[in-house]
Order: C-alpha cells, then sequence, then structure tokens
C-alpha cells in the first residue's frame, strides 16, 4: 500500500477544518514538517496545517510560491475546476451542498418525485417478473 | 410662549470639539439677527410681561390625610405596539404552525393583526384550517411565498375573532337539576362567506405553483435524520 497522493508544490488540497472550510487550494510551498503554504485564487495566500487539508488527485505545474497572476493561469492551464467537478469526490461535495440548502417545499417535491420512480420502477419489475413466471 | 417654528433649527454655532463653539459671543448675536429684532423694537428687546393671572379657586384642605406620605407611582411611558415581525414572514409567505389543533399544518401567511397575532389562512379547502390567528413564535416561517395581491384582507382584525358575549339565563330552582341543553353554536354565514372570499383568490394563485395545493395539503413532521438546526426553511 505504498501512497499515491504526495504533499508537492502544486498539489490541489481540500481544506477539511477551519475558516476556510470546502475550500479548493494549491500548496505553494512546505514551511515546515506540519504546516504548508497554500494559496487560493479568492484568498490571501496563507499557512495552514497540513491535518487541516485533505489532498486530491489534481495537481498543477507551478514554480515555487508563484504571483498570484501564474497560479490562476497555471489553474486554467490544468483545469482544475472541470477537473474537480467532474470527479467522483467533486460531484458528491456538490450534490451534499445541494441536498443541504434545499427548501421545505423543495424537499416536499422531492419526495413527489422519489415516490413516483419507484412507481416507474416496480411497475417495469413486475412486468419482468411475470415475463420470467409465463 | 414665542410662536414655535415649524422645523427646530440646528444651531448656528457648530462645534469645534465638544464645549467650544466655532463662533464668539458677538458674532453669535450679529448670525442670529438680535441687531434686526432690536431695530425693530426701538433699540430695546421686546418684553412680553405676562398676562394677570386670574384668581385661582380657593382650595378646601382635604377631609383625609393618608398617615404615611404615599409614593407617587412612576412615570411610565411605553407605547404598546404589535410584536415586532420576524423579517422572514412577509405577505404571502408560508407558515408552518408548530402548535395547536392544526399543528404541522402549512398555511398562508395574510397580515398581523394590532394585537401581534398573525392573520392566517389554510386555505380552508386546501387543508381545513379556517381564518384564524396564530401567534409568532409558534410558527416556522418557510421561504416559499405564495402571490397574495388579489386577496383583501382590510376587514379582519381582531374584534372581528372576538368570542361572542353569551347573556346569562336566570335559573329557576327546578331547572337547575336540568342538564343544560347543548346549543351547538353555528358559524355565521358571514364568516363562511368571508372565508369563501379570501380562499377563492388564494387557491387560485396556488394552482398556478406546480405541487403548491398538494404541499400546503400535508402536514410537516420531522424524519429520522432531520436535523432541526440544519435543516433550511
Amino acid at each position: 500500500m505504498p501512497f499515491k497522493r504526495y504533499v508537492e508544490i502544486g498539489r490541489v488540497a481540500l481544506v477539511n477544518y477551519g475558516k476556510d472550510y470546502g475550500k479548493l487550494v494549491v500548496i505553494v510551498d512546505v514551511v515546515d514538517q506540519n504546516r504548508a503554504l497554500v494559496d487560493a485564487p479568492d484568498m490571501v495566500r496563507g499557512q495552514m496545517n497540513f491535518k487541516r487539508l485533505t489532498l486530491t488527485d489534481i495537481t498543477i505545474d507551478i514554480p515555487r510560491v508563484p504571483k498570484k497572476k501564474t497560479l490562476i493561469e497555471a489553474m486554467e492551464k490544468a483545469d482544475v475546476k472541470n477537473k474537480w467537478e467532474n470527479s467522483s469526490w467533486g460531484r458528491k461535495l456538490i450534490v451534499q451542498k445541494r441536498r443541504a440548502s434545499l427548501n421545505d417545499f423543495d424537499r416536499f417535491k422531492l419526495m413527489l418525485a422519489k415516490i413516483k420512480r419507484a412507481g416507474v420502477v416496480r411497475q417495469e419489475l413486475s412486468k419482468l417478473k411475470k415475463d420470467t413466471s409465463s | 410662549m414665542a410662536a414655535k417654528r415649524k422645523t427646530p433649527v440646528k444651531t448656528r454655532n457648530p462645534d469645534l470639539i465638544r464645549g467650544v463653539g466655532k463662533y464668539s459671543r458677538s458674532k453669535m448675536y450679529h448670525k442670529r439677527g438680535l441687531w434686526a429684532i432690536k431695530a425693530k423694537n426701538g433699540g430695546v428687546f421686546p418684553r412680553h410681561d405676562s398676562k394677570p393671572k386670574s384668581p385661582a379657586a380657593a382650595e378646601k384642605p382635604p377631609k383625609f390625610y393618608p398617615a404615611e406620605d404615599i409614593k407617587k407611582p412612576l412615570l411610565n411611558k411605553r407605547k404598546s405596539r404589535p410584536t415586532k415581525l420576524r423579517a422572514s414572514i412577509t405577505p404571502g409567505t408560508v407558515l408552518i404552525l408548530l402548535a395547536g389543533r392544526f399543528m404541522g399544518k402549512r398555511v398562508v401567511f395574510l397580515k398581523q393583526l394590532t394585537s401581534g397575532l398573525l392573520l392566517v389562512t389554510g386555505p380552508f379547502k386546501i387543508n381545513g384550517v379556517p381564518l384564524r390567528r396564530v401567534n409568532q413564535s409558534y410558527v416556522i416561517a418557510t421561504s416559499t411565498k405564495v402571490d397574495i395581491s388579489g386577496v383583501n384582507v382590510e376587514k379582519f382584525d381582531d374584534k372581528y375573532f372576538s368570542k361572542e358575549v353569551q347573556k346569562k339565563k336566570k335559573k329557576s330552582e327546578g331547572e337547575f337539576f336540568e342538564a343544560e341543553k347543548g346549543d351547538k353554536k353555528k358559524l355565521p354565514e358571514e364568516k363562511k362567506e368571508d372565508q369563501t372570499a379570501v380562499d377563492t383568490v388564494l387557491i387560485k394563485s396556488i394552482e398556478g405553483v406546480p405541487d403548491l395545493k398538494a404541499y400546503l395539503g400535508a402536514r410537516f413532521s420531522l424524519k429520522s435524520g432531520m436535523k432541526p438546526h440544519e435543516l433550511v426553511f
């Protein structure tokens, strides 16, 4: 079981604790054994403990501690946003956020849709059962 | 008293720091135009002698002096006004009732009455909740709004909902032991008409939104896994 995701300059990570919870950030430098310098297009570059980060599979090609402009260009080139939103992890997070923001009326409509879908599935299933039994 | 101005004048002498004005006494004399008032009055500042007081009626000495000094009650300048309405509750909001006979029902908010209570209706045909008053504290406001522009709620106030005063009947001795005739209170036709007048307009705008009618007909309940502090209403 070797490690696959390494802490390196350019590694994209997800913040899992603190003020910037849920943000995607890029590791731009390593401060010491426990801390990294971390940057994102919409935040001020700052240090963060590794314990607050969860590494993702995405890396980008940047020099050590790039300027904001270079960072943003590199992120565009590597298409971090789309890669993230199409990955199964990213999609799960999006769904979680959507579910959490549902209104009471939305939850009601969701319940009706689930019942409808289950009805359709059950009909198909009963058809199949009839076909196999006959 | 001198004639009052329509709008009070803000001071002509702005503060440089607290306690120190910009203009000196002589400058202020000039600014206020006291020289012009004096000139108009012939070099002297106008005096208004006090009007002769009509003699006050001779007060009789009181018949009763309390043994100890009675305290005057403290002054109460509080004004009564209806409870502050939560910002999330606007006319047309769907509310969830939390207590009482209609617990869990989703209901449309019409207006706030002068007593502070909220006037609310089912509509009656959809979920059985009539025009009713409800306290703001026993209500969850959802973010769903219904278009309420066609509804006229001007005539409803707290007096509309007051109980009718029953005249006390004098009972003779024999009648004391008879069971009181169970008089079922019938709802006056006028109230039924008011209900339908409000509801027909509302139902039309509700039917314009898909699933809203079924939504209002269903009751709200907490299910397994729902965390109220995390739910968005």
